[in-house]
This record gives structure tokens, C-alpha cells and sequence, in this order.
């Protein structure tokens, strides 16, 4: 297979980057949703930050990435304990999947064939300590986003089902992307996506024509584009380790809070998830910049993205609620 | 610039080009079955890899590989069985237009990967709404329709040039022109917003070049963009030189090649009109109707509709027997208890082997009852009778529903009738903000034409039932049909046939709701809801709340 379209060669679409790094930076920030026509380029970031993303250390065999041998599940049954690197992964859900694969079920091979009780594990497993992506989310059926939901919030996915009873760590960032013509995404799934951007093709023809001759060269001579993006790629990673670094001794000044409380209070968003992620947004993006210090700008850049999709929203509004956070921070902070 | 009034030709053009760089990913193929279309399936056999067929209803064990349960049961060992994706072929879809979302997308993603697949689909929609799902047609270079090709054309012997080496030349065509800016400029000119489409514009020129034994020139452009552009045009761009027709007339198809008129263009910028007037050339005759059909087609399920067996969940049913797969699950339950019986025959006849016989005939799967989605299809009179002010009330009515509808998850269509006839302002969708924006443009004024509505109606009712979802019809009107389904103004003929369509509504069971929203209620209302076997509410002087409350006690929930 080939290898996919390095992220740094990406042109334009800074939000939909800047928004994958950050959960890159600090996944607890829970997740982006992509939502814009086709043919932007949003499977192609995602496939391509499987690629740019660090390495982790996780068991060798382990179903669920377990990051140390106390941590596997006593379900799964490891012939060795080694622990070693291992590439983020990043899970595709692929639309109509059965709820069998979501959580995993029974192994009815094992159970059909040698007669044991073994437990299959699903993609939530293999998603563990990675991402979970899905393509045009506003799709999905309903019972099984109802499942991700309850999964996202408690971190773990219990199965209790034909006579099993299994638990297993299932944190991971979930990465949605879809088209908004072709239907909205219920607001309780909304609101479990950290950030929200939306992506077009690119407005003038210089970045079209760009993105045209990068995709051109990528398809016809691969060895040599890929040679090339490499050391950006590289250079980016390295970014969001150190950023990783740099997050953990980010202070937080009250000001900040404040900025935070009074933005949030003053766009009407639902509970208290909207502040927490808008300052875990501005703190990954200081870190990001490496910059030493929390300050008013990085939530004014971030506020858009952690809060459009949070709006207390009627469902008949059709004004962007992008445009609608912007004039709430630019009255807030003026 | 070939001619491309052949469909024939056309397919066949484009086959060629998919065989010589199966990067441009297939072709969307719409014509029913027939002598015509199996005339552009036999050339497959050109392309360059196995061809492997596809049915809407593939299961996943059957694309990805699984388990061989049969086989399993039989031999006491995991016999695999290899998926259809896992090796590179050409993947021939048919009846593409009834592919489901889950399928389009895992075939999309399938392409996306680029592990070497080719997609044919065989799109067999008689309808216009009925079409090749976007998400698949957008990751396929080309789209043919077959119609209009006769019999005599699949006779003519169609050139066969030789695509190994074509393939083989690939790699070396020069190219000189601006390549990536003609077909970006061309891209936007025609509204075609995706940067997928000037790709394999591009792709599409090099192959065509490739074919050609020549270096890339202005008339393999041409051509590539005629054929990768036309069918997604969502505009037709604004020519300066003259605005003679309103739908472009194709142009004299040129005698001679393109590039030996115009030889010394090889290195210079072709000019853009040359472009425009190529694509124009392929632009479907029906354009603007498609883009209108370009309908919203979701996920079904878990709606307030009609009942409809599933596999999947809702109330349990009893357990059929059947094979795993396709999202079905299997009742291990009841299969035990129906493998117990034989046990011990079976132990005394098999082979010496511990633990259950079990066989692919004991097999139990479960089976739920589920909902499906409703859909709601407005029919709203925007006559002059319902003056302005009942029209404004009857659209706020409306809005108040929507937002019901949508705490539902239901799906909500507009029609509206006015003048002499009716049309859809909106296919069913789920999108309230573009149900929004339809409903507050409608204009008003003319006469009456209910039996028109009605008929409109109707058919979208029938559409949606084909795609699993339970149609109701919601009639708002004030009055008295006045225009008849043929658009005379003869009260008496369009009572008649408001009552004919009435009939055949409550002939193929559609529910119904008729609103009069008039000063008075109007008793021929009540006599058309009777016929339609819908119910009927008399609303005078309703404000948009009492409306809504009446459409939600009518509706049963």
C-alpha cells in the first residue's frame, strides 16, 4: 500500500490542521469534527496524521494498546510481555458497521469450532490510546452512535452479552467528518466533539492550482514527494512532542479563567464542557506556539473552533455559528 | 474533439483511458440493461485486472473475507474465505442506484486507499432522483449515459488501439501546457467545487495524450475536461462573446483531430473559451432538473414510521434460521437448542472430535421489529385565495412542525401548488435550515391547482416508500380546487380530478391529513378527505400553534 499524503504538504485548510495537532497535543480535549463538502481534503488529513503522529509504547500483541503488562486485560492471552514502539493508531469506522464489531462480541469461531468462551475483540480496542475516525458521521445510525457516546464519556466499553462480561479501556480521539447537506448530527453527539471546523475547497485559484500540482506530483512520482515532505512532516512531530513537554508547564493565569468563564457565559454554550475545552484548546496552542504563558490571544484564536458547535442552537437558525462566536469574542474582548 | 454524440463511443473512450491509467478510479454507466449497455460491459475484458461483481446487498464477509462457516462446521477447523476487496480488480457495482450509504462509503473508502481498485458502476435509475450515490460517482473519473444509443451503433465496429502500450508510454508523456491552472480555472467556471474533478481532469488529458502517441496537446484537454467536467457542472458559466441559446448547443463535431487545427497551440495557454465550449458540449441536456434531483439520501431506522423487520434491533421476534453475516446476529441460544437433538447421532456418525456438532443449518439468527423513518411531505396551497397573511400563517404553522419533526428525526419534503401547476421545492430531507429557506421564499398568487399538489404529492409519497421510509401526506389548503391537472381553469374538471388523485392515494395507503386553513371550512375539503381516506381539520382563522398542536394529535404522537 501506499503511503498516504504527507499532512504537512496540505494546502491551506489551517484549521482542520491546527485542530488535529491540538488533539495531538492534549487528546483529552476529545475530538474533532470535520464538517465541509466533498472532495477538501478531510480523509486525507486524517489518513495522513496516522502518519505524522509519535510513536507509542504499548505492550507487544495487546488488543488494546496497553501501555504496561499489569495494564492488558486478563482476557487477552499474550505469549510475550515485551514492550515496545508502536505507530498511534488511528481506527477506521467505517459506515453500517455492526454493533459485534464496534464492541466486539463473542468468537464464534472459537466458540463454533473448539468450543470456547473467547471474547473478539472490536475496533474500540484497537482504537485505545489512538484515534477513531469516522467518515460522514452525520450517517451513522443511530444505535451506535449511541454506543460511542456512552464509550467516549466513561472511557472504558463494557460488553455484557452472550454470557460474557468484559471491560476494557477505550480511550481514544474521535475524529468525525461529513457533509453537512446530507443531514445534521444529533446535538448530544455534537457537544462530545472537542473541536469543530469547517473546510472548503479553497477559494482562489493560486492554492486550487497548488493543491493540484502537490496531488499531481504525489501520484506520479511518490518516492521522490514523499522524500521531500518528509523533514516537514518530521519537523511537526517533533513540534507536538515538544509541545507535549511544554504543555505539563504552561501556567494558567486567572485572567485567563476569567476570559474563559465570561466568553462561554456570554455565547449562552451548554454546561461547563465548553469552558474546559476552550481552555484545554488555548493551552495545547500556546504549547503548540511554545509560548511560555497562557495569554488572552490563544483563546481568542481557539474560540471558534472549541465553541461554534456548542451553541444553544435552534434548529432552524441558519446563520454560521462561527461568524456568531466571532462577534461574541470580539464584543467580549474589546 | 472526438464526437461524443455516439454514447457509445463515449463509454468506450472512456474505458480506454480508465485501462490506461487506473488511477481515474471507473465510470458511472446509467442506462438500463439491455443490447447497449452489455455492448459497453464486453469491453471490460480491455481493462487491465480481474473483473469482480458487486450486488447493493453485499455483505461485509463477502467484500472483506470471513469465516467459511460451512465449510468450518464440516472440517472442525477456521476454514477463511478470501474477501472480494482483498485483491486489486475492477469492481462492477450493478444496480448501483439502490447501493445503500454504509456500501458507498465502504467502497469509497476502499478507492480512497488506493490499493488499485477500479469501480464500474451500473447505474440503472429510471428516475432522475434515482442515481448513483455522490459519494461514489464523485471518486470515478467519468459518468455515460447510455440513453439514446441505438442498436444499429453497437454494431459499429469501435477501434481497439493497443493499451499495453499506451500504459507503457504514460510515464513518458511530455507535458508543455499549464496543465494544473487550465483545468483548475475550468473547475471553477463551471461551479464544480472539489478539487477531485481537475485531478482527474488531469490524469485524464496525460492518458488521453498517452493513447494518442503524442505529446499533451490542447485537444487532449479538451477532450479530459469535456468528459471529467460536464456531468458535474453545477453552472453553466457566463460566455462574454455572445449569449445566443439559453442550453448550449453542441457544436459542429470537428472533422478533422483538434490538435492538427491547431498545431501550434502545444505550448501556449489554450484559450479558455476553447475550454468552456468543449464542456458545454457534454453538458447534460437537463441539467438544471438534476441539479434539483440531486436528492438527500440518509440512514433509515429507529424512526416513528411503519413497522419493518430488521436484524438489528428493536423489539426482539422469534429467531429464523439463516447465515451470519450482513449485520445479522446470531441467536446462540437457539441455535444450541437446535443442534441438541442430534448430538448424539451426529457424535456417532462424525469423525472422533470433542465438543458440539454443530451444522450451517442449525444456525438461528435474530430478528427485531423496528420503526422506519417517517417523512412528512408538506403540500402547501401558495394560491391567491390564501392571501398573504393565511400564507405567512401556514408557513409558520409549517416551522413549528419542522422543529417537531426534527426532535423526531423525521424527514420533511415542500411542495407547493400555485398558479397552474405544482413542484418540489424541497426532496425529503432532514436539513431543517434548507426546508427553512425553501419554505420562506415560496412566493404566492394564481389559482388553485389541487389536483396538481395532490399528484406531486403522490409521487414523492411513492419515492419515498421505494427507499423504506413511511410517507404521510399534510395538505394546507383554503379552498376550492379551481385549475385542472391539465392547467384549464374549469372548477368542475378540477374537482374531478382532485377526487381521482384522492382515490389513488388512499388506493396505495398513504396516510393523510388535509388542513383548511380558510375563513370558513369549506365542505368540499372535508368530502376530498374523506375520499383520500385522510383526516380532516378544519382550521378557520388557525394560528401557526393551534396548527401544529393539531398536525401532532393527528399524527398520534
Amino acid at each position: 500500500m501506499k503511503a498516504p499524503f504527507p499532512f504537512s504538504a496540505i494546502v491551506g485548510q489551517d484549521d482542520m490542521k491546527l485542530s488535529l495537532i491540538l488533539t495531538a497535543i492534549d487528546p483529552s480535549i476529545g475530538g474533532v469534527l470535520v464538517f465541509g463538502d466533498r472532495g477538501t481534503g478531510k480523509s486525507t488529513a486524517v489518513r495522513a496524521l496516522a502518519a505524522l503522529l509519535p510513536p507509542i509504547l504499548r505492550v507487544e500483541g495487546c488488543p488494546v494498546n496497553a501501555e504496561r503488562p499489569e495494564d492488558v486485560p486478563d482476557w487477552a492471552v499474550l505469549e510475550t510481555k515485551t514492550v515496545s514502539e508502536a505507530p498511534t493508531p488511528v481506527v477506521d469506522l467505517p459506515l453500517g458497521v455492526t454493533e459485534d464489531r464496534v464492541t466486539g462480541a463473542l468468537d464464534i469461531e472459537a466458540a463454533l469450532t473448539r468450543g470456547e468462551k473467547a471474547f473478539q475483540p472490536g475496533l474500540l480496542a484497537k482504537a485505545n490510546r489512538g484515534y477513531l475516525y469516522i467518515d460522514e458521521v452525520n450517517l451513522l445510525e443511530d444505535h451506535i452512535v449511541d454506543l460511542l457516546l456512552d464509550v467516549a464519556q466513561s472511557g472504558e466499553n463494557v460488553v455484557e452479552r452472550e454470557g460474557l462480561s468484559i471491560r476494557h479501556a477505550a480511550r481514544f480521539v474521535l475524529v468525525g467528518s461529513g457533509n453537512p447537506e446530507e443531514g445534521e448530527l444529533r446535538p448530544q453527539l455534537l457537544d462530545r466533539f472537542g473541536l469543530s471546523v469547517e473546510v472548503g475547497s479553497p477559494p482562489d485559484i493560486e492554492s486550487r492550482v497548488e493543491v493540484l500540482k502537490r496531488r499531481d506530483a504525489y501520484d506520479r512520482d511518490h518516492a521522490a514527494f514523499m522524500l521531500r515532505w518528509q523533514a516537514e512532516d518530521a519537523a511537526i512531530r517533533e513540534r507536538i512532542l515538544t509541545g507535549r513537554k511544554a504543555l505539563k508547564k504552561l501556567d494558567t493565569p486567572d485572567e485567563t479563567l476569567t476570559d474563559v468563564a465570561t466568553l462561554c457565559v456570554a455565547l449562552g454554550a451548554d454546561g461547563l464542557r465548553g469552558e474546559l475545552t476552550l481552555l484545554k484548546a488555548a493551552r495545547a496552542y500556546a504549547a503548540w506556539r511554545d509560548d511560555t504563558a497562557l495569554t488572552r490571544k490563544h483563546v481568542r484564536d481557539v474560540a471558534a473552533m472549541a465553541l461554534r458547535h456548542r451553541l444553544r442552537r435552534d434548529p432552524l437558525d441558519e446563520a454560521g455559528s462561527g461568524t456568531r462566536v466571532e462577534r461574541v469574542v470580539e464584543e467580549v474582548f474589546a | 474533439m472526438p464526437d461524443f454524440a455516439s454514447p457509445l463511443f463515449h463509454a468506450a473512450l472512456a474505458l480506454d483511458l480508465v485501462a490506461i491509467d487506473p488511477g481515474l478510479g471507473g465510470l458511472v454507466l446509467r442506462a438500463r440493461s439491455g443490447f447497449v449497455r452489455d455492448a459497453v460491459v464486453g469491453r471490460l475484458s480491455r481493462l487491465p485486472l480481474p473483473l469482480t461483481r458487486l450486488h447493493p446487498q453485499v455483505s461485509d464477509e463477502a467484500l472483506y473475507g470471513g469465516l467459511d462457516l460451512a465449510a468450518t462446521l464440516a472440517a472442525g477447523t477456521i476454514v477463511q474465505e478470501q474477501g472480494l476487496l482483498t485483491t486489486p480488480s475492477t469492481l462492477l457495482l450493478s444496480m448501483a442506484e439502490r447501493c445503500p450509504p454504509g456500501l458507498a462509503a465502504r467502497l469509497a473508502g476502499c478507492m480512497d486507499r488506493e490499493a488499485g481498485h477500479m469501480l464500474i458502476a451500473l447505474d440503472e435509475g429510471a428516475e432522475p432522483d434515482e442515481a448513483c450515490s455522490p459519494t461514489l460517482a464523485d471518486r470515478v473519473a467519468f459518468r455515460v449515459d447510455l440513453e439514446g444509443a441505438t442498436l444499429a451503433e453497437t454494431r459499429a465496429p469501435l477501434d481497439a488501439p493497443d493499451l499495453a502500450e499506451a500504459r507503457a508510454r504514460l510515464a513518458q508523456t511530455m507535458v508543455t501546457l499549464d496543465l494544473h491552472r487550465q483545468t483548475a480555472e475550468l473547475a471553477v467556471a463551471f461551479g464544480v467545487d472539489g478539487l477531485r474533478a481537475p485531478m482527474f481532469a488531469i490524469r485524464a488529458a496525460r492518458a488521453h495524450a498517452a493513447l494518442r502517441d503524442a505529446p499533451l496537446a490542447a485537444a487532449d484537454v479538451e477532450v479530459a475536461c469535456a468528459m471529467v467536467l460536464a456531468h458535474r457542472a453545477t453552472r453553466i458559466p457566463e460566455r462574454d462573446e455572445d449569449t445566443e441559446t439559453e442550453s448550449p448547443e453542441p457544436p459542429p463535431p470537428d472533422d478533422g483531430d483538434g490538435a492538427e487545427e491547431t498545431p501550434d497551440q502545444d505550448s501556449l495557454e489554450i484559450p479558455q473559451e476553447l475550454l468552456l465550449e468543449a464542456v458545454s458540449a457534454l453538458l447534460p441536456p437537463d441539467l438544471l432538473d438534476q441539479l434539483q434531483a440531486r436528492a438527500l439520501r440518509g440512514a433509515r431506522g429507529s424512526g416513528a414510521g411503519a413497522v419493518q423487520k430488521g436484524n438489528r434491533r428493536g423489539r426482539p421476534l422469534p429467531s429464523r434460521p439463516g447465515r451470519p453475516g450482513n449485520g445479522a446476529r446470531v441467536d446462540l441460544v437457539g441455535t444450541l437448542r437446535t443442534a441438541a437433538p442430534w448430538q448424539r447421532m451426529r457424535a456417532e456418525t462424525a469423525a472422533v472430535r470433542d465438543g458440539l456438532h454443530i451444522r450451517a443449518s442449525d444456525i438461528r439468527l435474530k430478528r427485531y421489529e423496528d420503526r422506519s423513518d417517517r417523512v412528512l411531505i408538506f403540500a402547501v396551497d401558495a394560491s391567491g385565495s390564501a392571501a398573504l397573511a393565511r400564507l405567512a400563517e401556514a408557513k409558520g404553522a409549517i416551522e413549528l412542525l419542522l422543529g417537531e419533526a426534527y426532535a423526531r428525526r423525521d424527514y420533511v419534503s415542500l411542495i407547493a401548488f400555485r398558479g397552474t401547476a405544482s413542484e418540489v421545492l424541497l426532496p425529503p430531507t432532514r436539513s431543517l435550515v434548507q426546508t427553512k429557506r425553501r419554505l420562506a421564499e415560496l412566493p404566492g398568487g394564481g389559482g388553485t391547482p389541487l389536483a396538481a399538489g395532490l399528484q406531486t404529492a403522490m409521487a414523492e409519497a411513492e419515492a419515498a416508500r421505494r427507499r423504506g421510509m413511511s410517507p404521510t401526506i399534510c395538505v394546507l389548503t383554503d379552498g376550492r380546487a379551481n385549475i385542472a391537472l391539465d392547467g384549464s381553469a374549469d372548477r368542475k374538471q378540477a374537482a374531478a380530478d382532485a377526487e381521482k388523485i384522492a382515490r389513488i392515494a388512499r388506493a396505495s395507503r398513504i396516510e393523510g391529513l388535509v388542513l383548511d386553513c380558510g375563513n370558513r371550512p369549506e365542505r368540499s375539503l372535508a368530502t376530498l378527505a374523506d375520499v383520500m381516506g385522510a383526516r380532516y381539520l378544519a382550521l378557520p382563522r388557525a394560528n401557526a400553534e393551534r396548527l401544529s398542536a393539531a398536525v401532532s394529535a393527528a399524527l398520534g404522537d
